[in-house]
């Protein structure tokens, strides 16, 4: 079901600029490239290419395999101990930088302001670096005694062959704790997404479905959601109010006892599909969960997704208390934003983020009456733009090869279909469960898609569509803010938030009017020169 | 390890970052200059995100982003790819090439792999503005970012320096300081009348101004055509006591051209800001100028005014070797006690260097290389510290034990305006003074029950 408002972007040549994008490229990548990007026709039955490798030396935004295994995954769980096993560097450039906020449990433990590495040297390059690995968890254990640790590996672990399965094994069973090892080499795959894969496979593994609860009602997991700036509180605040109870979180405020406890839920409900979507498959299998794409992100996705869990539901009560929540928050937040709309309407947006939010953040800038024009995701894949009916056709590359796909089968005793199978289908049918069409359905008329977006062609993009503002991480806000564009970081929110949600929406909105209506973008231009205090480009193009 | 009861084997938030990082740092201190990183493409992404939001700049490095495949066959062929493209689309004068752990466990002979590919695309080189390919081995495994950022420095001296060139030129080398300290020693040099060569120079290439224009390499950065003559120069200031004695680009630029070499301590505080300027007066043969005479004579007075607030403070300092060896030769002139000076760097020389700027004036404090903050936090709890000194990592610490930390050197992240902090000459000293004491003088007013208005 497409969002109404989806307007077609304004008359922009777009077919033509998208010639001039790939221009900057060598001839042979630029053939290739082309293929990254998509002027959309929604009546047509468009493919985008992703997931491939960067092109070297041409400057893009994104990570490696340990960032979307630890940075992404891993880390946000506060009761673990996480230790990276390689030099320095990594566990440094991780250490609290994407602001995923942990509220410890009762019994205290939160690991969040710690940073614990093996701190390789080069003695342990040449001679292996599994005895200090070792000593570190044992370290790690004298001091904190954790109830689980994490052992994440960094490039030269696996080039020199040190063997982090066979450590974790043995001190787990010395020391009588979860020890869970992630061969997340910085260079597997192409992109951080080749690190979520390796992470939901272990958490798979070695955390969910080992600690056997009571099922309560009306019991949810959330997946894919990173409580950056407390997104994940705001999401569980309107849920509780819901009579809709939070059994665990992947991973935002994630908490390992809670992961081993989470196929007790009765349906996963699932955000960041590119980086979770693996986990939900794998439970569904394994424990008949199914799995509800939701988004969290605006006012109108938050109801609307609201509304798909109690179809899922589909109990009376439960229904008419969701109804009653969304009808009080709604008239709240709305009330909240009410005063930005004049503010905001009608500016431009181009949103360059992540594997989902490039997506979910379009209905809640339409919500605010802004208009995304061109959108992206920096590791993506081609089912998170054109939705999971293309899974069938996308060939695994040589680069992901070596990303274990785990044969998943029915647990024997727990496997617990949630409905009857009759339920299930007209569920699936109805498209409640199982079901994630991509950026695509958001996506209207003219507006373009742009896969892994390069420096170059974003400078290009400002330039010739002159949007009003620009979303992205930390790495271009800079970039696109010299050009005089105001651009709001959707990674880590310029430290604000939380923006899920229907209080978030609201904060979201009084962050933008911030953003856009400073004074001081009126004040670049010095009285005495029209022009720029300086405009010259050092650089020659041959 | 004086002091703790345990040396631990792993390291628990660390205090130092990693080779690469400050090879990147001073490479984007070269005119025209594009970093360029041979290892995974995480490392340029990683490296990136950290140095922008200590500076809110652009920053970009470029990557030959290896796959699995390259790590197991090599990285030459992207490598190559790479400086292709940064050379045709990005247009880079210089491109400062430095390895990381990938790189350098699976042995590529970037040196070599450069020569080919100069071979190879000739085209690229016709002309003699050409790119300059400059390479700095720097395995992440051996050594912090300074050690990186030394190397890339004289990875620069020692590939594009030569004796061509008129001889009246200074070369400065101050290591890492921040954009406003490169501003104000390239005004000090100006005042001595010297034309001097800067390397790196971050005053312009991360302290940039807003264009409504991106320019895809930033301007300003030490020229190149100032590299190619510093073996010409008539002598070379290199910042770093525990330099002295190493293989640094100071020491190449004197051992294969003759430059005559002048080592003294980052000029922080008095002692050390004296050291410089008479250096400065030898190299000139020129007075110091009569600005800087009053600065120095103004700062004197400040520290009179101040020694009531903070005489006797104890003070716990952390960060860089050399940095830190600055700030203790500073606070420890001002009055106060520093009661560990920590690093994460292993130079060797940390200790001689701390007991150097303190001896005759304060008791030689305990000192920690190779150190983490769960050391420094371990230490400080029998030392009974009244302030902080160092970057945004100790603000866990300063929380914990509810006293101030006062932010300097990098990286500072909870903080606006790291680039403009003042660290070094008279000028810089008084900016710190006067940020260390106003922070004890405003705990002081903040604990008090009473709430002086008058201090």
């Amino acid at each position: 079901m497409s969002d109404k408002r989806i307007m077609n972007a304004p008359a922009i040549a777009l077919d033509d600029f998208v010639e001039g994008v790939v221009d900057v490229y060598p001839a042979k990548a630029a053939k290739k490239r082309r293929k990254h990007i998509v002027v959309r026709d929604p009546a047509e039955k468009q493919r985008i290419e992703a997931n491939e490798r960067t092109i070297p030396g041409i400057i893009s935004q994104r990570g490696c395999c340990y960032a979307g295994c630890k940075g992404v995954v891993i880390g946000p769980i506060g009761d673990m101990v996480h230790i990276v096993h390689g030099p320095v560097g990594c566990s440094y450039y991780s250490w609290l930088s994407r602001r995923n906020l942990f509220r410890p449990r009762a019994d205290g433990q939160n690991y969040m302001q710690y940073c614990f590495t093996t701190d390789m040297e080069e003695k342990d390059i040449i001679f292996g670096g599994e005895k200090k690995l070792k000593a570190a968890i044992q370290e790690a254990y004298d001091i904190f005694k954790p109830k689980a640790i994490s052992v994440l590996a960094t490039c030269p672990v696996g080039l020199i062959g040190d063997d982090i399965n066979s450590v974790s094994k043995e001190m787990s069973e010395k020391l009588g704790i979860q020890i869970i090892p992630f061969s997340c080499e910085g260079y597997k795959g192409v992109s951080q997404s080749a690190g979520h894969h390796i992470a939901n496979n272990n958490l798979f593994k070695f955390v969910i479905g080992q600690d056997d609860i009571e099922q309560k009602e009306h019991t949810i997991n959330i997946l894919g959601e990173y409580n950056t700036g407390g997104d994940t509180w705001e999401i569980e605040r309107v849920l509780n109010r819901c009579g809709i109870n939070v059994l665990s979180v992947f991973t935002g405020d994630g908490s390992y006892s809670e992961m081993r406890q989470s196929h007790m839920a009765d349906v996963n409900l699932l955000m960041c599909h590119r980086s979770v979507n693996y986990i939900a498959d794998m439970m569904e299998t394994k424990f008949g969960i199914p799995w509800i794409k939701v988004n969290f992100i605006g006012i109108k996705s938050m109801a609307k997704s609201l509304k798909k869990i109690a179809r899922f539901y589909d109990d009376p009560k439960l229904t008419e208390r969701v109804e009653k929540v969304i009808e009080e928050e709604v008239a709240k937040a709305e009330e909240g934003i009410a005063r930005y709309i004049p503010r905001l309407k009608g500016k431009t947006v181009i949103l360059f983020v992540g594997g989902s939010r490039a997506h979910h953040y379009q209905g809640l800038f339409r919500d605010l009456g802004m208009v995304p024009i061109v959108a992206g995701y920096e590791f993506a894949h081609r089912d998170d733009y054109e939705g999971r009916e293309v899974l069938p056709d996308i060939k695994v590359i040589a680069d992901n090869r070596n990303i274990e796909d785990l044969t998943v089968e029915r647990d024997p005793e727990r496997y617990n279909p949630r409905k009857d199978d009759e339920t299930l289908k007209r569920l699936k049918e109805e498209e409640v469960i199982d079901t994630y069409h991509g950026m695509w359905e958001d996506m209207g008329r003219g507006t373009m898609a742009i896969d892994d977006v390069s420096h170059k062609e974003l400078g290009m993009l400002i330039k010739k569509l002159k949007p009003d503002m620009v979303c992205s991480g930390i790495k271009d806000k800079y970039v696109i803010e010299k050009f005089g564009v105001p651009s709001k970081q959707l990674h880590n929110y310029d430290y604000s938030g939380p923006f899920a949600g229907f209080r978030g929406a609201v904060n979201f909105a009084k962050d933008l009017d911030m953003l856009i209506h400073n004074p001081v973008w009126k004040l670049t231009t010095p009285p005495w020169k029209k022009k720029p205090v300086l405009k010259a480009d050092l650089t020659v193009s041959t | 390890m004086a002091g703790t009861e345990r040396h631990y084997v792993s390291t628990t938030n660390a205090c130092k970052l990693c080779k690469p990082i400050g090879a990147c740092l001073a490479f984007r201190g070269i005119e025209g200059a594009v970093p360029f990183l041979h290892g995974s493409q995480g490392c340029a992404t990683y490296m990136r995100r950290y140095i922008i939001s200590h500076f809110r700049e652009p920053m970009d490095i470029a990557s030959s982003a290896l796959s699995e495949k390259h790590a197991v066959f090599g990285g030459g062929p992207n490598l190559k790819q790479g400086l292709k493209n940064v050379i045709t689309k990005y247009g880079a004068g210089i491109i400062g090439i430095a390895t990381t752990c990938l790189t350098e466990t699976i042995g590529d002979d970037v040196p070599g792999i450069i020569r080919e590919f100069c071979q190879e695309e000739k085209d690229l080189f016709s002309n003699d503005t050409g790119p300059l390919l400059v390479n700095a081995s720097t395995p992440s495994y051996s050594g912090t970012h300074m050690e990186g950022f030394h190397e890339a420095v004289k990875a620069m001296v020692g590939q594009v320096a030569t004796r061509n060139g008129a001889a009246e030129d200074v070369n400065l080398l101050p290591g890492f300081v921040s954009p406003a300290d490169i501003r104000y020693l390239k005004e000090i040099l100006e005042d001595f009348k010297v034309s001097g060569t800067v390397l790196p120079d971050i005053s312009e290439t991360l302290d940039g101004q807003a264009l409504l224009d991106y320019e895809k390499i930033p301007s300003g950065g030490t020229p190149i055509s100032g590299i190619k003559t510093m073996g010409s120069a008539r002598a070379t200031i290199e910042f770093g006591r525990t330099l002295m004695g190493e293989h640094t680009a100071g020491e190449l630029l004197s051992t294969r051209h003759g430059v005559f070499l002048s080592q003294v301590g980052v000029p922080i505080g008095i002692r050390e800001s004296d050291e410089f300027f008479s250096a400065m007066e030898t190299i000139s043969d020129k007075k110091i100028h009569q600005k800087h005479e009053q600065e120095r004579g103004r700062l004197i007075d400040a520290y009179v005014d101040a020694h009531k607030y903070i005489f006797g403070k104890r003070a716990i300092v952390f960060g860089e070797e050399d940095l830190v060896v600055g700030l203790t030769s500073l606070l420890s002139e001002i009055g106060v006690i520093p009661v560990l000076c920590a690093s994460g760097g292993k130079s060797g020389h940390f200790g001689e260097c701390v007991k150097a700027v303190t001896k005759g004036i304060t008791d030689a404090p305990i000192v920690r290389d190779g150190a983490d903050f769960f050391d420094i936090a371990s230490e400080a709890k029998s030392l009974k510290p009244d302030l902080l000194v160092g970057h945004s990592k100790g603000y866990s610490l300063s929380r914990k034990l509810n006293i101030p930390l006062i932010r300097v050197g990098f990286p500072i992240h909870d903080r606006i305006g790291a680039q403009r902090i003042l660290h070094v000459g008279y000028r810089g000293a008084q900016s710190l003074l006067d940020r260390i004491v106003n922070a004890v003088i405003e705990r002081k007013q903040d604990v008090s029950p009473v709430g002086y208005t008058y201090v």
